[in-house]
């Protein structure tokens, strides 16, 4: 057995391709890198090309083994766990030659930080289950998120479900890669560059009512901002319609006709907003 | 009025409400209809307010025109405040567009009490009927039962509604008849009893034919104001828990008062809210529903209220330490579930884990329990953490210690030197 570093592709196949080939070659593996994340060192290294059969058949003796490590790994991959790779290849390791036993053990060592960074990507998936904004479009919906974690493969089933009907878009920018739904199909595809069209009138018009809703179902003598953060983290507002600021409310052409929001224009209830307090637009970010 | 402001008025007087959950209901999408609800247990919260409180629903007043004058309520009578109401037809827009931008779970629609029971009750299935049937809305919907309501009503009501909720508000009738004048006891547990009837009836219908129309299949829940009478903790929590057992209800809230209004009969208004013993409600709230503890376990005739210093599993722990040590390797779930610092999950994760080999006491953390409280009343293998010495006294405060950061901070305050008093 000697000890080498893999390189591959970047892809779920590639990924499993390393492991077919480690067991092929009779190598332990130290470290399995993307092309692109790749410095090349003393130590020798290997380039694993991917080839679909041998990593069908890596799955299906792990399928076979126990299919909830499938699911881990399929999850694991993606994760944002540094060197998430080599903690999922000997997760397998382990898995083939002890037996699925050890993953009842929550806190055994191989296991633990692959479910920790799991449960991670799950935690951060339905939270953005909730927190995802969309705007309308002219008829599609668009929305933009920046999560730790690829979400996009978990996030699809909920949203495609739930707007079935709709045509939309939610575009990750922190992997840059966009799910396009439309007429029932599904797809991720990479996308370099995105910038979200301004808004329209009646959009602009929703934005608004939305902040001030947000802003009056606060309770001012229980404002607890700490509690807030806990559950709703702030690198999630930066995508969230209540935490943007003025001009997102506000059509380009004709900066005038909308007022801005949970700004007291007189003739609302005298006392009942909550006006520029802590919870006020531009104190938000 | 234009709908910006309706929606200010009617959110402002729509807010003291605790209720706000999306849980319970497992709809899948329909041909032709815009939703559906969360599959997830916990349902899905979509941002949370400066006071931290979840926003799933769109959480709303049909109108807070209101001919009862609760004393405790912001949308009394006798309150000099705006007034205003929603067309059916804007309310079904606000919602059908607030939930295609992902803003919220569905709506919550309660209403103040206009004209009558009655008729506030046909507004309100006017206006739901309206969503779901020609907006095709297949989300989420909670809808208040106002007490008083005739049966036929809260009938209708329940086929539109997911959940539908009746609130008690004070906890004794002693509260209702000097503080709510208008509404008893007997007007508030009849609608209850009804639901949890219809409910279950409408359960047993859908075994027998399964396109039978479902009637609040996400059941329903009360809200209980804590702080504007003189009710102590247990006899509170002894009416939660007759209220689970007996009306199968799937949540109590507790809203803690926040005094909007000067009154000779309730504490007066520069009265904080009280935040820790709403608090401590809910976490044995939590103990009845999920830990298997029983009202009279937590308090009793001697002591009434909860120790404001550590949580009420705690307390009980401190006053049961005869139970203890807890051996992880070897205890039942049920036994797991009572020692301080292990939940339902790390229960669960404890009984599987230990199946694959002895736990050791470092394992323990990370199993999710937390050990700054497990500690003193856990061994593993007959071995606690190490280096741990504690006396009954040091116990209570390692305990209160733990608890300290977790909870909100009264504000810092400069010290004066030369103290007048």
């Amino acid at each position: 057995m000697t000890e080498m570093i893999y390189t591959y592709d970047g892809s779920f196949e590639g990924f499993l391709c390393c492991i077919f080939d480690s067991y092929a070659n009779k190598e332990v593996l130290t470290a399995i890198f993307r092309d692109e994340d790749f410095a090349p060192s003393l130590f020798a290294s290997r380039w694993i090309p991917t080839d679909r059969d041998h990593a069908n058949r890596v799955l299906r003796k792990i399928v076979k083994v126990s299919p909830y490590t499938v699911e881990l790994l399929q999850k694991g991959f993606l994760t944002c766990l540094p060197e998430k790779e080599i903690h999922l290849y000997r997760l397998v390791v382990k898995l083939l030659r002890e037996g699925p036993g050890f993953l009842r053990n929550f806190s055994d060592e191989t296991l633990y930080p692959v479910i920790t960074a799991v449960r991670h990507l799950n935690g951060e998936a339905h939270l953005l289950k909730g927190f995802v904004r969309f705007s309308d479009l002219g008829g599609v919906l668009g929305g933009e998120i920046e999560p730790k974690n690829r979400v996009l493969p978990l996030l699809r089933s909920h949203f495609c479900a739930r707007y079935q009907n709709e045509r939309f878009f939610l575009y990750d920018r922190t992997h840059k890669e966009a799910l396009f739904y439309a007429a029932g199909k599904a797809v991720i595809r990479p996308l370099e560059d995105f910038q979200m069209a301004p808004p329209d009138q009646a959009e602009a018009n929703y934005r608004i009512l939305w902040k001030r809703f947000y802003d009056t179902i606060a309770i001012k003598e229980r404002y607890n901002p700490r509690c807030r953060m806990t559950n709703m983290p702030k690198r999630y507002w930066g995508t969230m319609t209540e935490f943007q600021d003025e001009r997102y409310f506000t059509v380009p052409d004709s900066p005038a006709a909308a007022p801005a929001p949970a700004v007291p224009d007189g003739r609302s209830a005298p006392g009942k907003l909550p006006g520029p307090g802590p919870s006020g637009p531009g104190s938000a970010l | 009025m234009d709908v910006l402001e309706k929606l200010t008025i009617l959110t402002d007087a729509a807010k003291y409400d605790a209720a706000c959950t999306s849980s319970g209901g497992d709809r899948t999408a329909k041909k032709g209809y815009i939703g559906n609800t969360s599959s997830s247990v916990a349902g899905c919260c979509h941002t949370f307010s400066a006071d931290g409180r979840c926003v799933t629903l769109l959480k709303v007043l049909l109108t807070n025109n209101c001919v009862y004058d609760c004393k405790y309520c912001i949308n009394r009578r006798s309150n000099d405040t705006r007034r205003a109401a929603f067309t059916p037809e804007e309310l079904a827009d606000l919602t059908i567009q607030f939930y295609r931008r992902n803003y919220i779970e569905g709506l919550f629609l309660s209403s103040g009490v206009f004209r009558s029971p009655d008729y506030t009750t046909e507004l309100m299935i006017r206006a739901l009927r309206l969503l779901r049937e020609q907006y095709r809305f297949n989300g989420y919907i909670h809808a208040k039962a106002i007490p008083g309501t005739s049966p036929e009503l809260v009938e209708q009501l329940g086929f539109l509604a997911d959940r539908l909720s009746v609130n008690i508000e004070l906890p004794s009738e002693a509260g209702l008849k000097t503080l709510a004048p208008d509404k008893t006891k007997q007007a508030i547990l009849a609608p209850m009893g009804q639901i949890r009837v219809r409910n279950q009836q409408s359960r047993e219908e859908l075994v027998k034919y399964r396109h039978a129309p479902k009637f609040a299949p996400a059941g329903q829940s009360t809200q209980l104001i804590v702080g504007a009478t003189q009710d102590t903790d247990f006899h509170i929590l002894r009416l939660t828990q007759g209220l689970y057992d007996r009306y199968r209800l799937k949540r109590v809230f507790y809203s803690a008062y926040v005094p909007v209004v000067e009154h000779a009969l309730l504490p007066s208004k520069d009265v904080k809210p009280p935040l820790l013993r709403e608090h401590r409600l809910y976490q044995a709230d939590w103990l009845l529903r999920f830990y298997g503890f029983r009202a009279e376990e937590l308090l009793d005739e001697a002591h009434q209220d909860f120790d404001p210093r550590v949580d009420p599993k705690c307390s009980w722990a401190l006053a049961h330490l005869d139970f203890f040590p807890v051996e992880v390797n070897t205890a039942d779930y049920e036994t797991l579930l009572r020692v301080p610092g292990v939940g339902v999950t790390s229960a669960r994760r404890i009984l599987t884990a230990r199946r694959a080999g002895r736990l050791r006491i470092e394992s323990l953390p990370k199993l999710g329990v937390v050990m700054k409280r497990a500690q003193y009343f856990l061994t593993a293998s007959g071995k606690v953490a190490d280096g741990l010495r504690f006396t009954p006294d040091s116990l209570l405060r390692g305990l209160i210690a733990a608890e300290q950061p977790s909870l909100p901070q009264p504000p810092m305050e400069q010290l004066s030197l030369f103290d007048p008093a």
